[in-house]
């Protein structure tokens, strides 16, 4: 059989195996590849370190376990940038398997930095109801989260006192991994509320938030663990996504290289087709 | 004829309370909008209910796999029985709950670890699959490659040497900024379009699909 | 940095690899773990729904006296009692009503939703100027974006045949769209291959403890 053909008919499971050690070494070995910041997400810093110290901001995590090495480090990096400026946060989630994961950056943070839960951060939790919550939500904070994440009435807390709509807010910031996610906010609430927006989005969804970054709908734009690494490098706290970029670095390129094998391979197999003929 | 009327009622008080504040529609439209977020929650209630229906009957009749029916059931159960009576009620996610404990090791890990598996099967796809057949192909291609090199911090190392607006960086952030904006805001557009027209045969009840029975 | 003593980890390491093992071939322990976070993940919405909406936004208010307007509340109530007998089929045309408002809900939010963010801005965004005076490369981006969306709306125009100048105007919008897909798919290779890195990392950091991150 031709080298080609032998290539061709490969067991698949030898390409798992080289996917898994292109991911491997690089994270044991790091090479700190230097990255650069894109445009949207320096707009995306800018558009936070613009909020007045402070102010009040809504964040809403919705994104699960399975977007988590992509979306937890922009969260976290995002808690850190407004925690630094003295800004106040409402989280809220309406994915199902999120919430504990933006509750625990909450905390962590929260404790690091010296923030008092209800007084500088509140986690309004999970609700479901897709784009039904968003309107909802933009009108009355409080009649939408009647309870916080951990069952405590929202009256309870002198943040949610201050702020029970987008008008008494500064900036919406959104981590999304899809639907319901940072279109659906577009739809819903920024035109309607005339709110300040900045999308954090997985790769799949964040090609798809390009025609509102352009239209001013959304004022920045992270795209997955590369804009998560862009970001931390932005606020000068390198962190796990600025970690995972070499390895992300060795397995594109070998995805490249599948590509261009497999189309040689199947070039060079037509030509000879087309020769016999 | 009823369901095809109310769908019409509300579906139109919730467009006008788009564009008149006044309490007379707005407020109808919000209580809507309370009523919608439960009624979700209840279909997911109902979803289980018909989750313990199907796997149940496929574990008790022993079809394929029957036994790991009853793992499913049986951890399905587990949850809900930890969830409701163990876990300090609206607490149930705090620290130290046994619910949050099985959240962390048990659907964490697997949840995260299943849509892993796709960066195995992408790889082995672009292997296999990926062919440059017609001159479509081929752009597609060529965008996908400036992409994936120019958008990690390879692609700025590979061409850093170059003139500015040929590095793989600097194109691919042009691309993403200009001509694929351009086709998805023309996907956008076309596809808002289809939606307001859905939405509008929907609440005018020229498409009922929704009211059909399940046979 | 030492391996975990933690049971919970190990756990999470045993089916991180169980799962795994399905690259190899399919086998018993990864079946067990596909059931098992099947049934794991329908336990926990339950639990979650109940506890985080359910109870704050309709059994709460409604078994609390003195809630003002508890009206809404029964009638919610009704509406989510109603829903469940789909699980009868004899009385099953009772969701109806409940679907109806559902549906309804969400027709005119997406209606109005749509038709702001998605044409409205999306159309006005593409009002830009296609002659920036000592600015020709935005110049050449506009009009780059302005060829871009018209051709693409025309190519999705199915109302009259591919012929002619529509024809070659399709043409265009199809190699635009061919652009848009190929990104796409290079943000989903670079999706798929960061989930991988989060569960090494897992595995290397939380498990092992051989790698810090």
């Amino acid at each position: 059989m031709a080298f080609g053909d032998r290539l061709e008919k490969l067991d698949r499971r030898w390409i798992f195996l080289v996917v898994a050690l292109l991911v491997l070494i690089p994270l044991l070995w790091p090479l700190q590849l230097p990255l650069a910041v894109s445009g949207p997400a320096k707009r995306y810093y800018d558009a936070i370190e613009a909020v007045p110290e402070g102010s009040i901001v809504v964040l809403a995590g919705d994104y699960d376990p399975a977007s988590a090495p992509e979306l937890v480090p922009m969260t976290r990096s995002s808690v850190t940038h407004l925690f630094r400026k003295n800004v106040r946060i409402i989280a809220l989630q309406l994915w199902e398997g999120g919430p504990p994961l933006v509750d625990a950056i909450l905390h962590e943070v929260g404790d690091e930095m010296g923030k008092v839960y209800g007084v500088d951060y509140v986690n309004l939790g999970y609700k479901s109801g897709r784009e039904a919550v968003m309107p909802s939500f933009g009108n009355s904070f409080s009649r939408t989260f009647p309870n916080d994440y951990g069952g405590k009435p929202v009256s309870s807390f002198p943040l949610m006192r201050q702020a029970d709509n987008f008008g008494a807010t500064a900036l919406f910031v959104n981590i999304s991994a899809g639907y319901p996610g940072t279109k659906e906010w577009v739809q819903q609430v920024q035109g309607r509320f005339q709110v300040r927006m900045v999308s954090g989005s997985t790769p799949v969804q964040a090609p798809e938030i390009y025609p509102y970054l352009q239209a001013g709908q959304v004022l920045g734009l992270l795209g997955g663990m590369a804009g998560a690494a862009e970001y931390e490098k932005s606020i000068g706290v390198p962190g796990p996504a600025t970690k995972g970029m070499d390895a992300q670095s060795s397995a594109h390129l070998f995805v490249v290289f599948l590509i261009l094998l497999g189309n040689a391979i199947y070039f060079s197999r037509r030509r000879a087709q087309q020769g016999r003929a | 004829m009823i369901p095809v009327v109310l769908t019409a009622i509300v579906g139109l008080l919730v467009i006008v309370s788009f564009f008149v504040p006044h309490g007379a529609i707005a407020e109808p439209a919000q209580i809507l909008q309370d009523w919608a977020i439960i009624i979700v929650a209840s279909g997911y209630v109902l979803g289980a209910a018909n989750v313990y229906k199907v796997n149940g009957e496929a574990a008790v009749k022993m079809q394929k796999d029957w036994l790991y029916k009853y793992v499913l059931l049986g951890s399905m159960t587990a949850m809900i029985v930890v969830g409701f009576f163990f876990s300090g009620g609206t607490e149930f996610l705090n620290e130290g709950s046994p619910f949050k404990w099985a959240y962390d090791y048990l659907y964490v890990p697997m949840q995260a670890t299943m849509f892993s598996l796709l960066a195995f099967f992408i790889a082995s796809a672009a292997f296999r699959a990926f062919r440059i057949r017609t001159v479509d192909a081929a752009l597609l291609a060529i965008a996908a490659l400036i992409v994936m090199v120019g958008r990690v911090p390879i692609g700025k190392l590979l061409t850093d040497s170059l003139p500015e607006v040929i590095q793989l960086p600097t194109m691919a952030n042009w691309l993403l900024e200009w001509p694929q904006n351009a086709a998805k805001r023309g996907i956008a557009i076309g596809a808002g379009l289809g939606v307001m027209a859905t939405g509008l045969r929907i609440i005018l009840g020229i498409e009922r699909s929704h009211m059909r029975e399940e046979a | 940095m030492s391996i975990s003593t933690d049971f919970g980890v190990w756990v999470a390491a045993a089916l991180t690899l169980f799962i795994f093992s399905f690259l190899y071939k399919d086998n018993p322990l990864y079946k067990f773990a596909e059931h098992l976070f099947v049934g794991v993940s329908a336990g926990y919405i339950v639990v979650q729904q109940f506890w985080q909406v359910l109870w704050p936004n309709l059994l709460q208010p409604a078994t609390t006296a003195g809630t003002p307007h508890q009206w809404k509340y029964f009638v919610g109530g009704a509406l989510c009692v109603l829903l469940f007998t789909r699980l009868f089929p004899a009385a099953s045309w009772l969701s109806r009503y409940t679907i109806a408002a559902l549906i309804g809900t969400f027709a005119g939010l997406k209606v109005t939703g749509f038709a702001q963010a998605e044409v409205v801005e999306q159309v006005r965004a593409t009002m830009v100027p296609l002659w920036i005076n000592g600015d020709p490369v935005s110049s050449l981006n506009h009009l780059i974006l302005v060829v871009g969306v018209i051709t693409t709306l025309v190519f999705f125009f199915f109302s009259k045949e591919h012929k002619g100048a529509i024809g070659a105007t399709a043409r265009l919008g199809i190699w635009y769209l061919m652009v848009s897909f190929g990104a796409a798919y290079g943000f989903t290779v670079m999706s798929r291959i960061s989930l991988l890195i989060g569960r090494f990392m897992f595995l290397l950091d939380d498990w092992l403890g051989i790698a810090r991150f």
